[in-house]
C-alpha cells in the first residue's frame, strides 16, 4: 500500500500561542472562515497595546464569533445569546480596572442583543466591542440576519431576503459610540491598529469587521471564500471620517472602510462617580471591594 | 521590481528576509496565505495533514521578505515568519 | 456622603426597603435593576444606599440586561442582586439558568403580584412558586426562600446572600406585594451581630486551578476576573476546567455537580418554622404572607377545639420533603394555604404519599387569604 505522506511531528510555537488555549486548537471555525483572522488580529492588538492582560477579559455571546472567548487565554465569558454587552457592563462596573472586550457576531450583537448595544453605547460604557459581520447567522446554518443584504439567499429566505440590512457604523454613531470603525478581515493590519486604538481609548468603541462565511452565506450566495477576499480587496475604499449615514454596504458600488468616529465623551463611570461617589474621583479607581 | 530609472542608492537598500514556519496540523487548507503572499513563495503541498487538508509549503524560501502577511491573514494560527539571519549577513558583508 | 452599610436601629419600614437594607447588611455592592411594580422601591432604595458605601447601582434597559449585569458583576468578585416581579422574573429566566450552570452567586428578589401576564401589578399573590423551581429550561436545583414580614425579609435577604455565596448559585427571595408594601417594625442589629458568608476563594497554583472542581462540600472555590486565573466560564455543558465538552459523560458530571451540592446539604439549607405543631392533628402548610393568615387561623381553630398546627416553610426550594413525610405518618391531614390555585399544594400532596387527605385553601390572587376561610376549611374537612 502506498504510504501517505504525513506531517512532521515537531510543531513550532506560534507568536500568539501564549494568548491562546492551545489545548483547544484547531478551533471549530470552518476552513476559510474569517473569524480566525479577526481573532488573531484582536490578539495581536491585545499584545501590542500594552494594556494589562491580567486585567483584560473577553466576553462573547452565542454564535460562531462567540466561540472566540473559548480560545483566548484570558478571563473569558461565553454568555447567553445577545447578552454579552450587559454581562460586560456588570463586570466593568464591579471592577473598573478591568479592560473589557466584547467579541461577538452581527446576529448576537444587533438582533437579539440590539437593545443592549444601543444602551451601552448611549451610556458610553468603557468597553471595546468587536463585531464580526458575516452577513448571516452562521452557527445555526445560515439564516437571515439583520445585516444580510437585500435579495441575498439564506435558509430562512430561500427566495431572497425581502429586508434591507442595518448600517452598523451609523447605528453605533447614532447611539453615542465614541469610536466607530469598519474594516474587513483582509485589511488585517488596519484592523489590528484599530483594535489597539480602541483598547487604549476610554469609552464605547465599536469595530465592525466584514468576514466571509464560506460554508453558509458564501455557499448559498455563490461566493467562494477567495472571491470574497477579492471583493474586499477590489470593492472597498478607505475613507476615514466618512459620513456614517453614507456607509450602507453595497457590494456593487463599493464598501467604505475606515475609522469614522473618534471622539471623547465622559464614560458612565465618570458621570456616576461625579454625581454619586465623588470620593472615588480622587483615589485610584479600584474594585467595589475597597 | 521594475525601476523606470534605477535610484542612485539602490545598492544600499536592505531587504529584510524571513523564514516561514508552518504548523501543519492546524492548517485547514483555506489557501489565503498562498493567495496573498506578495512574493508567491507558498503553494499547496502534496502532503496531507492529520485532518486531511493540504498545508502550504514554502517553494521560494529565498523570496520571503518577512512581511508577516501569511501570519496575520491565517485564521488558524498555523503559519508565521521570523526574521532570517540572512539580513544580518548582508549587513555584515557591507561593512 | 458615606454612610454605614448596616443602619443599626429601630425602624418602621416597608418590606421592600427592609429587603434593600438586608442586602446592604449582607455586603451587596452591586444592584442591576429595572423598575417594576411592586419591586421598584427596592431599586430606588439601593440607588440611594449603594453609592453611600461606594457600591454601584445601575438601572439597565430591561430585566434581561439587569440579570446579565448581576452575573457579570458577581464574576468580578462583588455580591450582586436584582429585584423584580412576575413579568420581569419570566424575562430573567434564561440568565438565571446561566447563573445556575456557571455556578454564579447572586440574589434575585421576586415581589410577586397577581398574574399571569401583566395581571394585577399593585396586588400581591404567590403564583410564581413553581416558576421559581422550574422557570429556566433544563433540569437543575435552586434555593428559594419566602419571608413573612418586613423584619424577616431583612434577615432572609442576608440568608439568601449567604446561601448563594456558600453554594454558588442564584438564590431567589420569593416575597409578595403585600409584604413588600406593608410597613412594620424592623430592628436592624449592630453590624458585628450579622453573620455574612463570602464565596470560597482558591488556594494554590493559578495555572493548575480548575474553576469547577468541587471542594469538600461539593462547591468549587471561585476566583474573580482579573486575578490571573485565566478562567473560561461558559453556559455550554462544561468540564471541571470550564471548557465546553459536548458529551453525555460531561453532561452527567456537570448535572451531578450542580444538583448534588444542594441535594447533599439539605440539612444546612432547609429552614422551617412552626406554630403549635407538636400536638397538632391537622397541619397547615403555608409560607410568606399566607403563613401569617394561617397563624391567626390556627389560634382561632384551637379555640374551637380543633388541634391545628402550622408548618411555615421558610425555604420553599428545596422543598422540606422529609418533614412532610414524617408528619404524614402522625397527623390526620394537611391544609395548604397559598395565594394561587395549588402549587406548593402539589408538593405536599406528593410527599404525603396519599396517606392522609390534603386540602387547599387557595386564591387566584390579588389579596390575602382571610383566616376565616382557613378556619371554615378546617371545620368542614375534618
Amino acid at each position: 500500500m502506498q504510504e501517505i505522506p504525513v506531517t512532521s511531528k515537531k510543531q513550532p510555537r506560534h507568536p500568539l500561542d501564549d494568548l491562546i488555549r492551545t489545548d483547544r486548537i484547531p478551533h471549530i471555525w470552518c476552513p476559510g472562515c474569517g473569524i480566525g483572522t479577526v481573532f488573531s488580529a484582536c490578539l495581536a492588538a491585545l499584545k501590542g497595546s500594552g494594556i494589562n492582560l491580567q486585567k483584560t477579559v473577553m466576553v462573547s455571546g452565542i454564535g460562531c464569533s462567540g466561540r472566540a472567548a473559548g480560545y483566548v487565554k484570558l478571563d473569558s465569558f461565553h454568555t447567553t445569546h445577545g447578552r454579552a454587552i450587559p454581562f460586560a457592563t456588570g463586570l466593568k462596573l464591579a471592577n473598573p480596572e478591568l479592560n473589557v472586550v466584547v467579541f461577538s457576531g452581527d446576529g448576537d450583537l444587533f438582533a437579539i442583543g440590539g437593545n443592549h448595544f444601543i444602551h451601552a453605547a448611549r451610556r458610553n460604557m468603557d468597553m471595546t466591542v468587536i463585531c464580526v459581520n458575516n452577513l448571516n447567522y452562521g452557527m445555526t446554518g445560515g439564516q437571515v440576519a439583520a445585516t444580510t443584504p437585500y435579495l441575498a439567499k439564506s435558509t430562512t429566505t430561500p427566495a431572497g431576503n425581502p429586508e434591507t440590512p442595518f448600517n452598523l457604523p451609523l447605528m453605533a454613531y447614532a447611539c453615542g459610540a465614541t469610536y466607530v470603525a469598519r474594516w474587513t478581515m483582509l485589511h488585517t493590519r488596519d484592523l489590528t491598529d484599530s483594535i489597539t486604538e480602541a483598547l487604549c481609548k476610554k469609552g464605547f468603541s465599536f469595530i465592525e469587521v466584514l468576514s466571509p462565511c464560506p460554508v453558509n452565506y458564501g455557499r448559498r450566495n455563490k461566493q467562494k471564500p477567495l472571491d470574497m477576499l477579492k471583493l474586499y480587496q477590489e470593492k472597498t475604499i478607505i475613507k476615514n471620517h466618512a459620513d456614517p449615514s453614507k456607509l450602507d454596504i453595497d457590494f456593487e458600488k463599493g464598501i467604505i472602510l475606515g475609522k469614522f468616529i473618534d471622539l471623547d465623551r465622559p464614560t458612565f463611570i465618570e458621570h456616576y462617580d461625579k454625581i454619586y461617589r465623588p470620593s472615588r474621583l480622587q483615589e485610584n479607581v479600584s474594585g467595589l471591594n475597597s | 521590481m521594475e525601476f523606470w530609472r534605477v535610484p542612485l542608492d539602490a545598492d544600499t537598500i536592505q531587504v529584510s528576509r524571513g523564514i516561514v514556519h508552518i504548523l501543519e496540523d492546524r492548517c485547514k487548507g483555506c489557501g489565503y496565505c498562498i493567495e496573498y503572499c506578495p512574493k508567491q513563495a507558498l503553494e499547496f503541498s502534496a502532503n496531507f495533514n492529520q485532518k486531511g487538508y493540504h498545508p502550504p509549503v514554502v517553494i521560494k524560501p529565498e523570496e520571503c521578505v518577512n512581511c508577516h502577511y501569511c501570519e496575520i491573514i491565517c485564521p488558524e494560527f498555523a503559519i508565521f515568519s521570523v526574521e532570517s539571519l540572512q539580513t544580518t549577513e548582508v549587513e555584515q558583508a557591507r561593512t | 456622603m458615606m454612610k454605614p452599610a448596616v443602619l443599626t436601629g429601630e425602624y418602621f419600614m416597608t418590606g421592600d426597603v427592609a429587603c434593600a437594607e438586608g442586602a446592604m447588611a449582607a455586603g451587596c455592592r452591586f444592584f442591576g435593576g429595572y423598575p417594576i411594580t411592586p419591586a421598584t422601591e427596592i431599586a430606588e432604595r439601593m440607588a440611594i444606599r449603594l453609592p453611600q458605601v461606594e457600591g454601584c447601582f445601575i438601572q439597565m434597559e430591561d430585566e434581561i440586561g439587569a440579570m446579565a449585569a448581576v452575573l457579570g458583576s458577581s464574576w468580578a468578585g462583588i455580591k450582586s442582586m436584582t429585584a423584580t416581579s412576575g413579568p420581569g422574573f419570566s424575562l430573567m429566566m434564561e440568565n438565571i439558568g446561566l447563573g445556575v450552570c456557571t455556578e454564579t452567586p447572586c440574589v434575585v428578589v421576586n415581589v410577586q403580584r397577581g398574574g399571569p401576564s401583566t395581571g394585577l401589578p399593585t396586588q400581591g399573590a404567590q403564583g410564581d412558586m413553581m416558576q421559581a423551581r422550574w422557570g429556566s429550561h433544563g433540569h437543575y436545583e435552586i434555593i428559594a426562600v419566602a419571608p413573612s414580614s418586613p423584619q424577616e425579609i431583612f434577615y432572609l435577604t442576608i440568608t439568601a446572600f449567604n446561601l448563594s455565596e456558600k453554594y454558588r448559585l442564584p438564590v431567589l427571595v420569593m416575597t409578595d406585594e403585600i409584604i413588600g408594601h406593608m410597613s412594620e417594625k424592623v430592628i436592624i442589629p449592630e453590624a458585628k451581630l450579622i453573620k455574612t458568608v463570602s464565596r470560597p476563594k482558591p488556594k494554590g497554583r493559578k495555572d493548575r486551578f480548575k474553576p469547577f472542581a468541587p471542594g469538600p462540600n461539593g462547591v468549587a472555590p471561585m476566583p474573580a476576573a482579573g486575578e490571573g486565573y485565566n478562567l473560561h466560564i461558559t453556559g455550554l455543558t462544561h468540564d471541571e476546567k470550564g471548557y465546553p465538552v459536548m458529551t453525555v459523560e460531561a453532561q452527567t458530571e456537570m448535572m451531578a455537580r450542580i444538583t448534588e451540592k444542594i441535594q447533599k446539604n439539605l440539612d444546612d439549607i432547609i429552614r422551617t418554622d412552626s406554630y403549635l405543631l407538636d400536638d397538632a392533628e391537622i397541619v397547615i402548610v403555608s409560607y410568606g404572607v399566607s403563613a401569617r393568615t394561617s397563624m391567626a387561623a390556627v389560634a382561632e381553630a384551637r379555640k374551637l377545639g380543633i388541634k391545628a398546627g402550622l408548618l411555615r416553610l421558610v425555604t420553599i426550594w428545596p422543598f422540606p420533603e422529609d418533614q412532610i413525610r414524617e408528619l404524614a405518618d402522625r397527623v390526620k391531614g394537611f391544609v395548604t394555604v397559598e395565594i394561587n390555585l395549588g402549587q406548593i399544594h402539589r408538593e405536599v400532596e406528593r410527599c404525603a404519599g396519599g396517606k392522609v387527605p390534603i386540602f387547599l385553601v387557595g386564591h387566584p390572587g390579588g389579596t390575602i387569604i382571610h383566616p376565616d376561610r382557613v378556619v371554615t376549611m378546617l371545620k368542614e374537612a375534618f
